[in-house]
C-alpha cells in the first residue's frame, strides 16, 4: 500500500505544493509549525480541496483534478486521528469505538473491538463519556476509533502535541506498538524530533509549503539544510554492558559509547542523538581529555553554511555523524574528504524520552 | 377549593383547548421547516441566504396585523394558494382552526429557528468532519452528530415556539377572525370579553390562565433544555 500525493493548494497567501509517496509503514510529515503539515493531512483526508494534482491511495484515486476526482472524505477510508481527540461527547467510549466501524459494515475486515481495546489498554472506559476521560485516555480513544473503521491507512496530525509530557510518553509506545504490529500503514504529523526518530520509517521533511528532503529519520536529521544548526547525528546502538561506576556501554556504527547508567537489558537497542553543535573534531586520536566517547569516521561532506558555521559529515561504518565547527577550524585544520577525524563527543543522549 | 371545571364557562374551556391545540399543531408541524431553515442559515452559504434570513424574521418585525392580511390575501379562500389548496386537497385555511395553527406557526417561526440555529453554530464542525473520515455520509453526521449536539437548542426553540403560538394575536384574528369553537384562542377570547361591558370578570380569568401556561412552558423549557444540554455533554 503506498499513498502517492501530488497537490498544489493556495490556502489564503499561502501556497502549499507537494509531492511525495508514502511506503508501507509510518511516514512522518516533519517540519516547523506553519509549513503546511496539517494542510496536507487535510487534503488527503478530504476536508480541504487541492487547487490541482492527484492523490493516490494504492491504485485508488482519492483525488485527481484532471480526472475530476474527488472523492467526499466518508468515501476516502482514511482513519484520521486529530490532535484533539475530536471524540463524540454524546455517545459512550464503546460508541464512539465503533462509530466507523458500523459504517464499514462487512465488506471489511478489521482488528477487532476486543483487539483493540487490549492494544490500547482502554478496556475499563468503555461505558464512559469522553467528559470522563483523562487527556491520555481520551487520545487514546481516538486511535481505537480510527483504527476500528477499517482503514486503509492512519492519518495522524500531531496526535501528541496537546498532551503534557508525561501523556506523550505514555501515548507514543502505541504508535510504536501500531506500527511493529504493521497493522495499517501511517502518515504521521510531527515536529517533534523525538517521535520522528522513534517512529519514522520515512521521514517527508517541509518547510513553507514544500517538500525539501524525504529520507530515513537519520538521513533527514544530519542534513543541515533541513535541521539547520540543530542538525544532529542518529545512531542505532546496542547495550552490550553495565559497568560497576555507574555507566551503560553500547556500541554503534562508529564505535563504543558510555553513557549514564541505563535502566535497559544487555542487548537492547536504542537510538542514540548526537548534536552536531556537541562535537569536538581531532586529526589524531586525541588522549588526556575528560570526554569519554571519541568515535572515529571518514570525511565524507563539507558543507558551508549560511551563519558562516561549516557542517562536516563523518561516515562510519553505515552511519553518519555529522560535526558543526567554524569555518576558521576548518581552515586552520586543513580538513579535506576522504581524511580519517575524531568526534569528541562531548555530551550525547538517547533519543528517547528526550523533548 | 376552586372548582376549576365551574371556573371557566363551557366557551372559556373551548378556548382553551382550542389554543393548546392551535399552539400544539403549529408547534409540531414547522419544526421540521424550522430545522431545515436553521441548519441552511447556519451551514450553508448560497445565493439568497439574507434574503431567505429575512423573510424567517419578518414575521418578528412586521405589525402583526400585517402579516395576518398577508397570510389572508395568499392563504384565504380566494388567495393566490388557499383556492388551489381547496380545489386540489379540500384544505380549508381561512376562518378555520387549521388556520390558526399557520398564523401561530408562521409568528412562532422566527423563535424558534433562532434558538435552533444558534444550537447548530455553536456545533463544533470537526467534530462532524471526524464523523465523516469514519465513513459517514453527510446525512448520517446530520443524523447521529448534529441532530443530538442540537437536540437541546431544538426542544428549546419548540417550547419557545409553542409559548409564541399560545400568544399569537394580532396575525390569528386578522386571518381568521374569533369564531367560537373554531378560532377563537385565549387572546381572541380575552379581546371578545374586553368588547363586552360585564366582561371583565372572565377577561381575568383567562389572563390569569395565560400567566400560569406561560409561566409552566418557560419553566419547563429551561428545565428540559438543562437536561438535554448536560446529557449532550456527559456529564
Amino acid at each position: 500500500m503506498t499513498l502517492q500525493v501530488d497537490i498544489k493548494a493556495q490556502l489564503g497567501a499561502f501556497l502549499l505544493d507537494v509531492q511525495f509517496a508514502a511506503p508501507a509503514g509510518v511516514t512522518v510529515l516533519f517540519g516547523p509549525s506553519g509549513c503546511g503539515k496539517s494542510s496536507v493531512i487535510n487534503a488527503i483526508a478530504g476536508l480541504i480541496r487541492p487547487d490541482q494534482g492527484q492523490i493516490i491511495c494504492a491504485t485508488r484515486p482519492l483525488f485527481d483534478s484532471a480526472a475530476r476526482v474527488n472523492l467526499h472524505p466518508h468515501r476516502r477510508r482514511l482513519g484520521v486521528i486529530f490532535q484533539d481527540a475530536r471524540l463524540f461527547p454524546h455517545l459512550i467510549v464503546q460508541q464512539n469505538l465503533t462509530y466507523g466501524r458500523w459504517f464499514a459494515g462487512r465488506r471489511r475486515q478489521g482488528p477487532s473491538l476486543q483487539d483493540v481495546t487490549d492494544l490500547l489498554g482502554i478496556g475499563h472506559l468503555l461505558h464512559r463519556r469522553p467528559a470522563a476521560l483523562s487527556g491520555g485516555e481520551a487520545a487514546r480513544v481516538a486511535i481505537g476509533r480510527a483504527l476500528l473503521s477499517a482503514p486503509d491507512m492512519i492519518l495522524a496530525d500531531e496526535p501528541l502535541a496537546a498532551l503534557d509530557e508525561a501523556r506523550r510518553a505514555e501515548i507514543l509506545p502505541y504508535f510504536i506498538a501500531l506500527r511493529d504490529a504493521a497493522l495499517v500503514p501511517m502518515i504521521y504529523v510531527s515536529h517533534s524530533v523525538t517521535e520522528v526518530a522513534q517512529l519514522a520509517t520515512t521521514v517527508v521533511a517541509m518547510g513553507g509549503g514544500r517538500v525539501i528532503a524525504v529520507g530515513s529519520a537519520a538521513d533527514i536529521f544530519g542534513r543541515s539544510d533541513v535541521m539547520g544548526a540543530n542538525a544532529s547525528a542518529l545512531l542505532p546502538a546496542r547495550i552490550v554492558g553495565h559497568h560497576a561506576d555507574g555507566l551503560s556501554e553500547l556500541v554503534c556504527a562508529a564505535g563504543h559509547v558510555f553513557v549514564p547508567h541505563m535502566n535497559a537489558a544487555i542487548g537492547t537497542s536504542h537510538m542514540l542523538r548526537i548534536h552536531a553543535g556537541d562535537i569536538t573534531l581531532a586529526r589524531s586520536q586525541p588522549s588526556g581529555l575528560s570526554a569519554l566517547n571519541i568515535l572515529s569516521g571518514e570525511i565524507c561532506r563539507i558543507e558551508a553554511q549560511s551563519d558562516g558555521a561549516v557542517m562536516v559529515s563523518l561516515r562510519a561504518g553505515d552511519a553518519t555523524i555529522c560535526a558543526r565547527i567554524t569555518q576558521r577550524s576548518c581552515t586552520s585544520m586543513g580538513l579535506d574528504m576522504g581524511q580519517t577525524c575524531f568526534a569528541i563527543v562531548k555530551s550525547l543522549s538517547l533519543a528517547k524520552g528526550e523533548p | 377549593m376552586i372548582d376549576a371545571a365551574g371556573w371557566l364557562g363551557p366557551d372559556e374551556w373551548e378556548a382553551v383547548r382550542l389554543s393548546l391545540q392551535v399552539a400544539a399543531w403549529a408547534t409540531v408541524a414547522s419544526l421540521p421547516l424550522a430545522l431545515l431553515a436553521a441548519y441552511a442559515l447556519a451551514r450553508w452559504s448560497f445565493w439568497g441566504k439574507s434574503l431567505l434570513n429575512g423573510i424567517v424574521h419578518l414575521p418578528l418585525i412586521l405589525p402583526p396585523v400585517v402579516t395576518g392580511y398577508i397570510l389572508l390575501r395568499v392563504f384565504g379562500r380566494r388567495g393566490v394558494l388557499g383556492g388551489w389548496l381547496e380545489d386540489a386537497f379540500g384544505i380549508v385555511l381561512s376562518f378555520h382552526w387549521t388556520g390558526a395553527g399557520l398564523a401561530a406557526a408562521v409568528m412562532a417561526f422566527p423563535l424558534t429557528v433562532r434558538a435552533i440555529r444558534l444550537s447548530i453554530e455553536a456545533i463544533d464542525t470537526r467534530i462532524e468532519n471526524s464523523a465523516a473520515t469514519l465513513g459517514a455520509a453527510p446525512i448520517w453526521v446530520f443524523a447521529t452528530i448534529t441532530l443530538p449536539l442540537a437536540l437541546p437548542g431544538i426542544i428549546a426553540g419548540a417550547i419557545l415556539g409553542f409559548a409564541k403560538a399560545l400568544g399569537e394575536f394580532g396575525a390569528t384574528i386578522t386571518f381568521v377572525g374569533a369564531i367560537p369553537g373554531q378560532t377563537q384562542t385565549i387572546p381572541s377570547a380575552i379581546y371578545v370579553f374586553l368588547q363586552s361591558p360585564d366582561g371583565g370578570q372572565g377577561a381575568l380569568r383567562l389572563v390569569v390562565l395565560s400567566v400560569v401556561i406561560a409561566m409552566t412552558a418557560l419553566i419547563a423549557s429551561e428545565w428540559v433544555a438543562r437536561r438535554a444540554a448536560a446529557w449532550v455533554r456527559g456529564t
